[in-house]
């Protein structure tokens, strides 16, 4: 990787003929309820209530890029990377791979495009199986190889992408012998088995030493680049998400409040709640003490606040931020913001923080 | 108790000299913290940065002995100043018998554990887990007195007193944690440890909760041992940061010189790690490798078989903790052989110090912009 948004030239693709940039999966609108009924002491039945985990999630996931996806806990990402791995079904909404909507039908052909790594390396490998079985299953089920001399080859190049090498010291170790940061690898080399073109990472490297999670991350960005995958970045960590991904988005109380390119969404952040995202996040070079825009803690999503959901904490909410859902309006190139404030009708000068430099 | 300039100011409150930490006996021995000298004064906060079985908590619970079986102290001192101005009542906790570590404990010497989640009984209110603390501690108090005091210390940590009736459960993790600082507080303690207080909550609770400590230590003048894997935090947060790795420290400096001129290569390594929220992007590499299995340490330096500037000496003996070149009395102290007062050193250990600042406390995060 010659620089971190240096990307090959069109064509340089292993995966398939798609050039980069071009839209490989599509969520529309993915919704996603629980219904929970709370239990009393005596077996009593409490009221049915409906947790809203994600709202009206629309994403487009790029051939050779990376969408990052930040929110707090609570916040819904984990959740909108489950439906588009398909582990859980949508409420409503639905699901495009190459424009053709996804049904349970499709499912094993699915899989073998959109595959997912988990957080938690020490969690997602069997603790029984060694290096060569995790990555053998995949490429039976998925035909990748067959034969038992194909297979043992096909492991190998794995390893090899995901440069655990020598690979012949790695094919045969069990989990506990790895550290963090290989399991994660061995991780990656799984999802890359079915021969995915998209990829998607649900907090790949907060789990793992700080001092390894850039070289993690910088592994799936050789990938986005030599071989055009498409690649989802759920993350918490803002900074990292600006580093490593192409595209921000971010989540809020299960709704989307500001998506853009990366530098663009963390350098002028539109709506407040990325503002607070950024004002609290650790930054060494701060010049002054870290001054929060906003207080308060995430709402409850059984009874999410109407309107904006962000209004309660937000220090900018207008009258009409407590009533009426705000739509995304443009703020800049492929830049919008679910904000009232960025919105014509409402925007007035006195409360309008301009981009990236809101009132004190 | 203020943090006054001055004697007292700059006054060490706990010492621990060559402390030695092992699990387990004999040959099978693992070293979890190796001959580490740290001092933690007055009104200071103090951070402990390392990676996953650096030594930083293994560290904290010897040095306050609430170490478990298999671990064992094998060596070193830990020396309690609970008054500068009567050296008699100093004490060495190591020592410390059963009777005085109670007395010692909470009153002056606290520690907020890791995972406050599970560290407050589930089947107990806040207010009763807050009270036993006092009752236990004060044993003249009266009932009255020490509910009153449970709501003077909810308020202290920015919770309205009438959570004192809540569960664990009822409340959130930002405010449990709050409640396990308070509880921390309760008897006014000199010397907080903190492990890894925050790791577990959202940003936005993070910010708030540190900015609550900063404003505790600086109204009630205690200090702080603030461990934490990420250092990125502590250059916001810490006066003094010490920097672990395979039970050893290897670098200790004032927090803004740590951030502008780091002298050790696994500091400068771990400064690499946290992309900015800033400028240009650039292609940054961490550290490669992974940290060492502490069962079978490699010899010398244990940072050898990931720095890119080893030598054979490296491998061969670990380098003491001594001042690197340039002047001295910046209370800056590293252990690598390449900071011997050769000329030719890497550039990334070598970057100048940054500019003095007028005498007084350390503001929080005013670090320079790195070059």
């Amino acid at each position: 990787m010659s620089a971190v948004d240096g990307h090959p030239p069109d064509g340089a693709a292993l995966n398939g003929d798609r050039p980069t940039g071009a839209t490989v999966l599509v969520a529309r609108d993915l919704t996603k309820h629980y219904k929970v009924r709370e239990r009393g002491l005596r077996g009593s039945v409490g009221p049915k209530r409906v947790v809203h985990a994600a709202e009206d999630i629309s994403l487009e996931l790029r051939a050779g890029r990376v969408s990052a996806v930040v929110g707090e806990s609570g916040s819904g990402k984990t959740t909108l990377a489950q439906m588009l791995a398909w582990l859980i079904r949508p409420t409503a909404g639905e699901i495009l791979l190459d424009g053709q909507r996804v049904t349970r039908r499709s499912l094993r052909a699915y899989r073998h495009r959109v595959q997912i790594v988990f957080q938690d390396p020490f969690a997602s490998l069997n603790p029984v199986h060694d290096v060569h079985y995790h990555l053998a299953r995949p490429l039976r089920i998925h035909r990748r190889a067959r034969g038992r001399a194909a297979v043992d080859e096909a492991v190998e190049a794995l390893l090899a992408r995901v440069r655990l090498e020598p690979t012949r010291q790695f094919v045969h170790k069990m989990p506990h012998e790895l550290s963090g940061g290989q399991r994660q690898r061995v991780a990656i080399a799984r999802a890359l088995a079915a021969g995915p073109s998209v990829l998607l990472a649900d907090e790949p490297v907060s789990m793992l030493d700080v001092s390894i999670r850039l070289g993690v991350l910088n592994l799936l960005g050789d990938l986005r680049d030599t071989e055009s995958l498409a690649i989802l970045y759920v993350t918490h960590d803002i900074a990292s998400a600006r580093y490593f991904a192409d595209t921000v988005t971010v989540m809020y109380a299960g709704r989307l409040v500001e998506s853009g390119p990366a530098v663009e969404v963390t350098d002028h952040p539109s709506h407040p709640y990325t503002q607070l995202l950024l004002s609290a996040a650790p930054d060494p070079e701060r010049a002054a003490p870290a001054v929060i825009k906003g207080s308060g803690a995430a709402p409850s999503l059984v009874n999410p606040p109407a309107g904006c959901r962000f209004h309660p904490r937000c220090p900018f909410a207008m009258p009409v931020c407590r009533t009426q859902r705000p739509p995304d309006v443009p703020v800049g190139p492929g830049h919008v913001a679910a904000c009232w404030l960025r919105h014509p009708d409402h925007a007035r000068a006195t409360v309008h923080p301009p981009a990236g430099d809101p009132p004190a | 108790m203020t943090a006054q300039p001055g004697l007292s100011a700059r006054s060490p409150v706990l010492e621990i000299e060559g402390l030695c930490i092992e699990y387990g006996t004999g040959d099978g021995a693992v070293r979890a913290v190796i001959d580490v000298d740290l001092v933690l004064h007055r009104g200071e906060v103090v951070g402990l940065a390392g990676e996953s079985g650096s030594g930083k908590s293994t560290l904290a619970y010897g040095a306050t002995r609430l170490l478990r079986p298999p671990g064992t102290i094998t060596g070193g001192s830990v020396v309690f100043h609970p008054d500068p101005k009567r050296p008699e009542l100093t004490v060495d906790l190591l020592d410390a018998g059963i009777t005085e570590l109670r007395r010692l404990r909470w009153r002056e010497l606290a520690i907020v554990l890791q995972s406050a989640m599970n560290a407050l009984n589930p089947v107990l209110s806040v207010e009763t887990q807050l009270t036993d603390t006092l009752a236990a501690h004060l044993p003249g108090s009266t009932h009255a007195s020490r509910r009153e005091r449970a709501a003077d210390l909810l308020r202290l940590v920015g919770i309205s007193p009438d959570r004192l009736r809540s569960y664990p459960h009822e409340l959130s993790g930002g405010m449990k944690q709050r409640v396990m600082i308070a509880m921390a507080l309760a008897l006014e303690p000199q010397v907080v440890i903190m492990d890894e207080p925050t790791t577990a909550l959202d940003v936005v609770t993070q910010r708030e909760i540190l900015q609550e400590v900063i404003e505790l230590r600086d109204r009630l003048g205690f200090s702080v041992l603030f461990i934490t894997h990420d250092l990125s935090l502590l250059l916001e947060l810490a006066d003094t940061i010490a920097v672990m790795y395979a039970g050893r420290l290897m670098e200790i400096a004032p927090a803004r010189r740590l951030f502008a001129a780091p002298r050790h290569p696994y500091t400068a390594g771990l400064l690499a790690s946290f992309p900015s929220l800033h400028g240009e992007r650039r292609v940054m590499t961490g550290i490669p490798g992974s940290p060492p299995d502490l069962r079978n340490p490699p010899p010398g330096c244990p940072f050898h078989p990931r720095c890119g500037f080893a030598e054979p000496q490296c491998r061969q003996a670990m380098p003491p903790l001594a001042p690197p070149p340039g002047p001295v009395g910046w209370g800056r102290l590293v252990a690598c052989w390449l900071q011997d007062g050769r000329a030719d050193r890497p550039d990334e250990i070598a970057r100048p110090e940054p500019p003095a600042r007028p005498a007084g406390p350390v503001p929080t995060g005013q670090g320079p912009v790195q070059p």
